[in-house]
């Protein structure tokens, strides 16, 4: 089984439009595997989500599942077959 | 997606483009919010007007008076709305007295139509809905903003699809739900509504105020930093506590300081500017009080519903503006909070909802520790009313007495 990824609007471009892909990133992925097995059907995803220093950008939240990836290891979240992942950016209070 | 008109520039008056705020690339205005290099959030920059306090002074007693500063048209005024704004700034020498501190004011935002600061920022984002051609729009909300995008869409003729947590208060769903809009309880906390949201206004052709609008939304909140400077007399007050919640509001303030000191309206007095928080939900506070710039989510647990968001987009920001200023973040229990909202009703007669309670029992908090000077000119924000969160506050307060309907019962009770 693959994992189901959401793409917001901006890095559409990088996806030829679609608001959803699949990867398959292993067994024992990690969001960090799972970027990289993006970046290699989607050149440049990866460049966007992460900063300079490999470190998710601050005004991008990312889920797996129902959980902000904050709440649990960060890159190092497990993202095995089956699981869904979003990517948002970040939004002004209400 | 909607397409700017050819004469989009003039419709969004004096603004000339958006800017990304973390790496400062330049988009073309439309509905974008986030920087398509790194995610930053994207602010609406202008030509500095050339605008003089007595044009200012003749313009409408609403938010509209300062236009030349909003990305709106000229014409704004005359198009259906609520007119929020110019709200009144009252100067509060009981409570002065009783916090201990000289000169003390209330910028009490419940006096809007929908009774929080949430009219001013949803009259510009729905000015900018109209010049982008969206006829639905939406927010995630904790509340006020659900009241404020639900009535202003019924006054200009829009539909509203509003998307808040099912646990809010009752007034805010019944203040709502009352304008006929769809309003949409989620099960889950603001952070999750949020999500939802995002992903939705991604897919849907609707102008969602705090996301997609979100630019020209957040403008609307410098006019309170606007009015209090005008209400003061045209000065920059020393120091201001403002309530945080995603953090726009406190840099929005910031932002309007400054801009008024470019423009020449007020001389660009120094100023500090104070956050405050509730302690079940106080990233920004405890990333200040860490001494980081990285604000980590937490989960909310306060009555101060609000304020209640975990993963606060303009944290970073809000740290940024209070360690510039001088100024500083605390937070307080829930007990506190409502001690804050009785103290300033049993003072100045302004019934707060919770978050104004946050920044009453703050700003105690503050002078207490030293951080607020009580000799400086000071100004706290109250940005709601406290009928729409009468919860907070029912357990603690209620009638002196219940007695039978006779003068008897009235002076044995002892009420003489």
């Amino acid at each position: 089984m693959s994992v189901s990824v959401r793409i917001p609007t901006i890095l559409r471009t990088y996806t030829g439009g679609a608001a959803e892909v699949t990867a398959e990133p292993g067994d024992e992925a990690t969001l960090a595997d799972l970027l990289e097995a993006l970046e290699t059907s989607y050149p440049g995803i990866r460049g966007r989500v992460l900063d300079d220093g490999g470190a998710l950008r601050r005004f991008v939240n990312v889920y797996v599942g129902d959980e902000d990836v904050r709440f649990s290891e960060g890159l190092a979240t497990p993202t095995p077959p089956g699981s869904s992942v979003s990517v948002i950016p970040a939004v002004a209070g209400g | 997606m909607t397409l700017l008109s050819s004469d989009s520039v003039t419709s969004f008056g004096p603004a000339v483009a958006l800017a990304c705020r973390e790496c400062g690339t330049r988009t073309e205005l439309g509905p974008h919010y986030a920087c398509l290099e790194c995610f930053g959030p994207l602010e609406v920059v202008y030509d500095v007007p050339r605008v003089t306090r007595e044009q200012i002074a003749a313009g409408p007693q609403s938010l509209w008076r300062y236009k030349d500063f909003l990305p709106v048209p000229a014409d704004v005024a005359s198009q259906p709305g609520l007119r929020p704004g110019w709200t009144k700034l009252v100067k509060a020498d009981n409570l002065a007295r009783e916090l201990g501190i000289r000169s003390l004011w209330v910028k009490d935002d419940s006096g809007n139509p929908t009774h929080s600061f949430k009219d001013r920022v949803v009259a510009v984002a729905l000015s900018a809905a109209r010049q982008l051609g969206f006829t639905t729009i939406g927010c995630a909300s904790t509340g006020n903003l659900a009241n404020a995008v639900a009535a202003a869409a019924a006054r200009a003729g829009l539909r509203s699809v509003v998307f808040v947590p099912s646990d809010l208060e009752a007034g805010k769903t019944v203040t709502t739900a009352v304008y006929g809009g769809t309003l949409v309880a989620v099960e889950g906390s603001y952070d999750d509504v949020n999500r939802l949201c995002s992903e939705v206004a991604a897919d849907q052709p609707w102008g969602f105020v705090n996301i997609n609008l979100r630019p020209y939304y957040a403008e609307g909140s410098k006019t309170v930093g606007f009015e209090v400077a005008e209400q003061l007399g045209w000065h920059l007050p020393e120091q201001v506590v403002a309530p945080v919640a995603s953090g726009s509001l406190l840099t929005k303030v910031d932002k309007a300081f400054k801009e008024l000191g470019a423009a020449g309206l007020v001389e660009a007095t120094p100023y500090k500017v104070f956050g405050a928080q509730a302690t079940g939900c106080s990233p920004v506070s405890q990333a200040y009080r860490d001494g980081t710039d990285v604000v980590r989510p937490v989960r909310p647990k306060t009555i101060a519903k609000s304020l209640a968001i975990g993963n606060p987009a303009d944290g970073p920001y809000a740290l940024d503006v209070v360690r510039r200023t001088g100024g500083a973040i605390a937070d307080v229990s829930d007990e506190e909070v409502v001690e804050g909202i009785r103290l300033l009703a049993r003072t100045e007669g302004i019934f707060a909802e919770t978050a104004g309670g946050v920044t009453v029992a703050v700003t105690r908090k503050l002078l207490a520790a030293g951080l607020l000077d009580p000799d400086a000119e000071t100004v706290i924000l109250n940005t709601g009313d406290g009928l729409k969160t009468l919860d907070a506050v029912a357990p603690v307060v209620g009638p002196s007495a219940t007695i039978p309907p006779s003068y008897d019962a009235f002076q044995k009770a002892g009420l003489a």
